[in-house]
């Protein structure tokens, strides 16, 4: 790992509202190459939040300050709309929680995924775009590209939604992914399918991954590198494989409330949140 | 699926069906729809103690006059078959003859319908074009100078009587600048310049290719027009601001943004594209006003349309010329309905 794909140092998102000023994300740092990166939290603790703030997606009255957010070199802070937006879809892609509202309603898959080509592709022709999104579709395991081109979001599963919504943020190649809660929407089998294209299409092309997800377990096996992060702050960081041996009480205690088939603990265990935590 | 693998030949079959079913269910509704409307405005327009015989003969005919006029209009008749001679009358096309004219009901209508066709469809593509944009703009300026520009023109378009609006445009655009024509459709001058076709004066003369006289009707047409423009525009743009509200707030609007897509685009294109669908029908409630013809505006600017025909019926008590006018209305609505059903689908691919 020679120069860090993304550097963010000391970011921190504040909503100002009339109530007073809420600090979302409180001084988050990390760095990701090409790997896998996995953001931990439960809701509200600034996972999500952090994955727009390195978009530039943070909605109004929002606003995002950082010693450093850099992407490939670039000062994402500083940078112009013009960039930002070339970098955006282009460069760093982001798959959203459920297809059901992340896609268009009244536009064809074929269309918004043919949309999300030409918008990076200038010179592409029409037929050349339609060949990709045909070549994505079939990329993210679908069994027939042709019709699945053809239809509207409403007229697939959450699974088939949500392989089309990956289809769409990978169709540019871009060289970051963001899939924030990418599975959360959707049942157990369908989930670990998209999981699966997901993975293979991550190291196929050797993107560097942010994957966020409330659910520990999962982002263990998944990613190489676990960020746990707690009201808008992370508040430890380790490999995967080390997950057992977490230092932090709150990581302690998620993976204490988790099951084990091995021994049946009766009631589980729930967390105890210590107000110092979030200081 | 599973309807993947039936042909495409059971599809259009299917299609056809499913329009076939659509047209029967239209003309049911049209038809429940008119049978009400008269059934009711019929009712109405006999038990209200208006006298359509002294209307005729005046308060001072000789009580024989006065039965023999009655006997005439088959106001001697039970309620009931009196509908039922109006409704078989009408389902042949005859809907009597205006007491006031004297001439059949329809060709009356037929006379003053394109003058509110013409004014209500200017209004409306006025208020359509212009409303829109500034509700889109208020909605993505949200809170800023911008939307509270729009929403106070909104207010007031909202709460100004429009024939208070209408002398004062005509005060100011006619009487002082003379920017614009004053009252009427067209001036005497042309008005035999050109022979009526379709009704409509600006098809009219631009059809027989009498330039000044469509000149001079456009004059004429545009402050009202303007002002029936400005009453929908109010309405429409309030609406498109809080459904555009609505649309930019969803996950799909910051997925257009994560793609790269220009905010020209993820406004316009994606956001727009869904708040047109309830737009639909909010442009169509408003064009169906307009069209039941807006008596005020119509009045200010002697405008000889429907709603100054069948307001001048009911104060002279002519109530076949009202039954007519509450027919055509209703036909319209139905109509509008319909239309809106179609752009409906057209436009929402989950509707299909």
């Amino acid at each position: 790992m020679t120069t860090p794909l993304l550097e963010v140092e000391d970011l921190r998102v504040r909503f100002h509202l009339r109530t007073g000023t809420v600090e979302a994300v409180r001084g988050v740092s990390f760095q990701l190459g090409r790997e896998r990166l996995g953001i931990v939290g439960e809701s509200g603790s600034g996972k999500s939040q952090t994955g727009r703030a390195i978009l530039g997606l943070t909605p109004p009255p929002g606003e995002v300050t950082a010693k450093r957010l850099t992407f490939d070199g670039i000062d994402l802070l500083t940078a112009s709309r013009r960039t930002l937006r070339h970098l955006r879809g282009g460069r760093i892609s982001m798959v959203m929680q459920d297809p059901k509202y992340s896609l268009n309603p009244v536009m064809t898959i074929g269309e918004q995924i043919i949309e999300a080509y030409r918008a990076h592709a200038k010179s592409a022709s029409r037929s050349e775009a339609r060949d990709r999104a045909l070549a994505m579709l079939e990329a993210v395991k679908m069994r027939n590209p042709a019709r699945v081109f053809e239809l509207y979001p409403h007229e697939v599963s959450g699974g088939m939604g949500q392989r089309a919504m990956i289809a769409m943020m990978l169709v540019t190649e871009p060289d970051l992914l963001i899939a924030d809660e990418p599975t959360s929407a959707l049942d157990v089998t369908v989930s670990m399918e998209v999981l699966r294209i997901l993975d293979e299409l991550v190291s196929e092309r050797g993107m560097g991954l942010i994957f966020i997800s409330h659910d520990l377990k999962l982002v263990s096996s998944f990613c190489d590198r676990v960020l746990v992060m707690y009201a808008g702050r992370v508040v430890e960081e380790l490999e995967a494989k080390n997950l057992r041996e977490a230092k932090h009480p709150y990581t302690q205690g998620l993976m204490r409330c988790l099951p084990t088939l091995a021994d049946d603990v009766r009631p589980l265990p729930t967390l105890n949140r210590d107000p110092a935590w979030a200081l | 699926m599973v309807s993947a693998v039936t042909s495409r030949g059971g599809e259009h079959a299917s299609a056809l069906r499913s329009f076939l079913k659509r047209a029967a269910q239209f003309v049911v509704v049209l038809v429940t729809t008119l049978l009400g409307l008269i059934a009711v405005t019929f009712f109405i327009g006999r038990v209200v103690p208006i006298d359509p015989v002294i209307a005729i003969v005046g308060d001072r005919a000789p009580p024989q006059v006065y039965e023999r006029a009655r006997a005439e209009l088959g106001l001697d008749k039970p309620l009931i078959e009196q509908f039922a001679i109006y409704v078989k009358k009408a389902v042949t096309g005859d809907f009597g003859n205006s007491v006031l004219t004297t001439n059949p009901v329809m060709t009356d209508i037929a006379n003053v319908f394109p003058a509110t066709l013409e004014l209500a469809t200017l209004g409306t593509i006025i208020g359509t074009l212009i409303g829109i944009p500034l509700g889109v703009l208020a909605a993505v300026r949200r809170g800023t100078l911008i939307d509270q520009v729009v929403r106070f023109l909104g207010l007031v378009g909202y709460s100004i009587p429009i024939f208070w609006l209408g002398l004062m445009g005509l005060l100011f655009f006619y009487a002082k600048l003379g920017w614009v024509a004053g009252p009427g459709r067209i001036d005497v001058t042309y008005s035999y310049l050109y022979t009526p076709v379709t009704g409509i004066v600006l098809i009219d003369t631009l059809l027989q290719g009498q330039m000044d006289a469509f000149w001079d009707a456009v004059s004429h047409v545009l402050l009202p027009a303007c002002l029936l423009g400005y009453f929908s525009l109010a309405y429409i743009s309030r609406m498109t601001r809080s459904f555009m509200l609505n649309e930019l707030a969803q996950e799909y609007v910051i997925a257009a943004r994560v793609k790269g897509l220009s905010e020209f685009r993820v406004i316009w294109r994606h956001a727009l594209r869904n708040a047109a669908v309830p737009l639909i029908t909010v442009i169509a409630l408003s064009y169906a006003n307009l069209l039941e013809g807006s008596v005020l505006t119509e009045t200010v600017f002697a405008w000889p349309g429907l709603g100054q025909y069948i307001t001048n019926s009911l104060q002279n008590a002519d109530m076949n010329a009202v039954l007519g006018g509450t027919i055509v209305i209703g036909t319209v609505f139905v109509l509008l309905n319909l239309v809106s059903d179609l752009l409906y689908r057209l436009l929402d691919p989950r509707t299909r």
